[in-house]
């Protein structure tokens, strides 16, 4: 009994393996390949582990593209999404969710609205706003659609409605005013739920791709996605290069995961129990 | 709710004082998100659908037409083809990926050692920028030196232009997606799993179902409703496919015109050739369909879905 279980449960790691592998396949042969010189990636046929590790190809990226004031864009953009997204949702969550004031319920299902439509519809609106106020080219275009999110304030609704309303009631009866109870007794204890939107904006925001490309064309002013296109469109064979781009892209998020991955997973893991 | 109510008639007057500061202060505090979703998404919505009567040139300068982007739309072969596509994407990666991460699912519900590693490391793809992991993606499908040849090569067999073959690109495409789904989708799928009550099991054992049985009769039944959250979640996303298309299929790749979809001629018209008008329309056009899937969903989720 007991070795038909080691047999089923040695299956089923075997399978799970061989998922491993497909999964991380290509993040190994990406670290591989930007140790690589380009001679050496395009050999025929190839070498499995670079002959030396060499570091060549980040050395050329950052020195090809304005690489680092890229990256500086794509951090400075997360952040202040991030800060200010959470900061303004977080503030409207616990206004939707414990204030009463007219009109709470039809403006709520308004904003709520916004979750229905996919997002290319407001993209050419956006863009000639951006134009407009003449800020195509320049870091805020990055952000300030982003600033304000239905999907935030939803999630943070939910976080504030489950705490018990005595709370509240008994720091009102001290004399506590709205914005005391805000920032001094909820904000602390939805913590989880920031947590969770933090996460899941920063992701966002660094991982974003047709925003940036369409309003920020110019190389310096790039977010690391559209320029990571146009180095792929510059040094079409330099694939060491690439991969070092590709590998300097990926890692934020990835050491972010890897800090972060219980909060990681379980935000997305509570997503689908409501639903 | 009674008790508030004994509570409120007291003190009446002042009641009414520390409604309308509360008042001020509910409105203080969803202002920001308020005005802003206001000017750059309700707004813009509104204007959308406005753009999509009327002719937007180079200057932004919007002439009337009535429905005539609509009636172009139509007859645009462009529009057909790349809906087709989209709708291809949509049809192969839905149910394969759902399969797919219900399996690993449910090797990682078994009670093994090292499920939470596997977890994390499954989950990976999802977290990493779609842009990136693209472009490591056609390194690995390079026809010439990519590894997939190369090892197709090995085993003797010959190598094939995976990306640049409109037989194939799509398909090689859809791997990518799939890659960087299965895992999330599979978290979701694995939460669900561990919501259904041991008791079933326990039940179900002692009448004497193998773990097959237990596996059609109580996992697959109880885990519907979340079945039907990652499937209306997937086609959503699937129907708005960008990044990886534009990353992986340059303008002059042979398989251009069989790998592109719906958003890519959406953002192609809208900010590469400056057809605002057209664009708008065709993006009306992809919500629209999205909506109709998601209704028809909807209504069929109450033949297959359990709400218990």
């Amino acid at each position: 009994m007991k070795s038909k279980r080691n047999i089923q449960h040695f299956f089923v790691h075997l399978v799970l393996l061989i998922g491993v592998g497909i999964t991380a396949f290509p993040f190994i042969w990406m670290v591989l390949t930007s140790f690589k010189t380009a001679g050496e990636a395009m050999q025929i046929p190839p070498t499995i582990f670079p002959k030396q590790f060499l570091l060549d190809a980040y050395v050329q990226i950052v020195s090809a593209l304005p690489f680092a004031r890229v990256y500086l864009n794509t951090i400075i953009s997360t952040l202040v999404t991030t800060v200010v997204q959470v900061a303004f949702c977080s503030m409207a969550a616990y206004g939707f969710a414990r204030i009463e004031f007219p009109f709470k319920n039809a403006i709520f299902i308004l904003l709520l609205s916004v979750l229905m439509v996919p997002g290319q519809i407001f993209l050419i609106p956006q863009y000639l706003i951006i134009q407009k106020i003449g800020l195509l080219d320049t870091i805020p275009a990055l952000f300030i659609p982003n600033l304000f999110s239905a999907f935030g304030t939803f999630l943070l609704r939910q976080f504030f409605m489950s705490l018990p309303k005595e709370l509240e009631e008994a720091a009102l009866l001290d004399g506590c005013n709205r914005y005391q109870i805000f920032g001094k007794i909820m904000l602390p204890l939805v913590k989880p739920g920031i947590v969770s939107l933090v996460i899941f904006t920063a992701k966002f925001a660094w991982n974003d791709f047709m925003w940036p490309l369409i309003v920020n064309t110019s190389p310096k002013m790039m977010t690391l996605g559209p320029a990571l296109s146009t180095l792929q469109g510059q040094y079409t064979t330099k694939y060491p290069m690439q991969m070092a781009g590709a590998v300097m892209a990926v890692i934020p998020i990835i050491v972010l995961f890897f800090i972060f991955q219980k909060q990681f997973i379980e935000g997305v893991a509570q997503s689908g129990i409501k639903g | 709710m009674a008790d508030g109510k004994v509570k409120a008639g007291v003190p009446k007057r002042r009641a009414g004082k520390r409604q309308k500061k509360d008042w001020i202060a509910g409105y203080l505090f969803i202002a920001p998100v308020t005005i802003g979703l206001l000017i750059f998404y309700i707004w813009p919505f509104v204007q959308n659908v406005w753009f999509s009567f009327n002719d937007v040139n180079k200057f932004n300068i919007s002439t009337f037409i009535g429905l005539q982007n609509y009636a172009e739309m139509f007859q645009d072969s462009e529009v057909w083809s790349t809906f087709g596509n989209t709708l291809k994407y949509v049809i192969c990666t839905v149910p394969v990926g759902l399969f797919l991460s219900i399996c690993i699912a449910a090797l990682l519900n078994a009670k093994i050692k090292g499920t939470s590693i596997y977890r994390t490391l499954y989950f990976l793809p999802s977290v990493t920028m779609a842009a990136a992991v693209s472009m490591v993606w056609k390194w690995i499908y390079n026809e010439k030196m990519g590894i997939l040849n190369t090892a197709i090569r090995a085993a003797g067999g010959e190598g094939h232009g995976w990306l640049t073959d409109p037989k194939t690109a799509l398909f090689m495409i859809m791997i990518v997606g799939l890659w960087m789904s299965v895992g999330y989708n599979m978290i979701i799928l694995l939460a669900g799993m561990q919501g259904i009550s041991k008791s079933y099991y326990e039940a179900a054992a002692i009448d004497g179902a193998g773990p097959f049985a237990q596996f059609f009769r109580i996992t697959i039944p109880m885990l519907t409703p979340t079945i039907f959250f990652v499937m209306i979640t997937s086609i959503i996303s699937g129907f708005q496919v960008f990044d990886v298309v534009y990353m992986m299929v340059g303008k002059t790749n042979p398989a251009y015109a069989a790998t592109q979809t719906v958003v890519m001629l959406f953002y192609r018209k809208a900010f590469d050739y400056g057809y605002k008008g057209y664009a708008a329309a065709i993006s009306i056009l992809i919500f629209a369909a999205i909506m109709i899937v998601t209704v028809i969903q909807l209504i069929g989720q109450k033949k297959w879905v359990n709400y218990d």
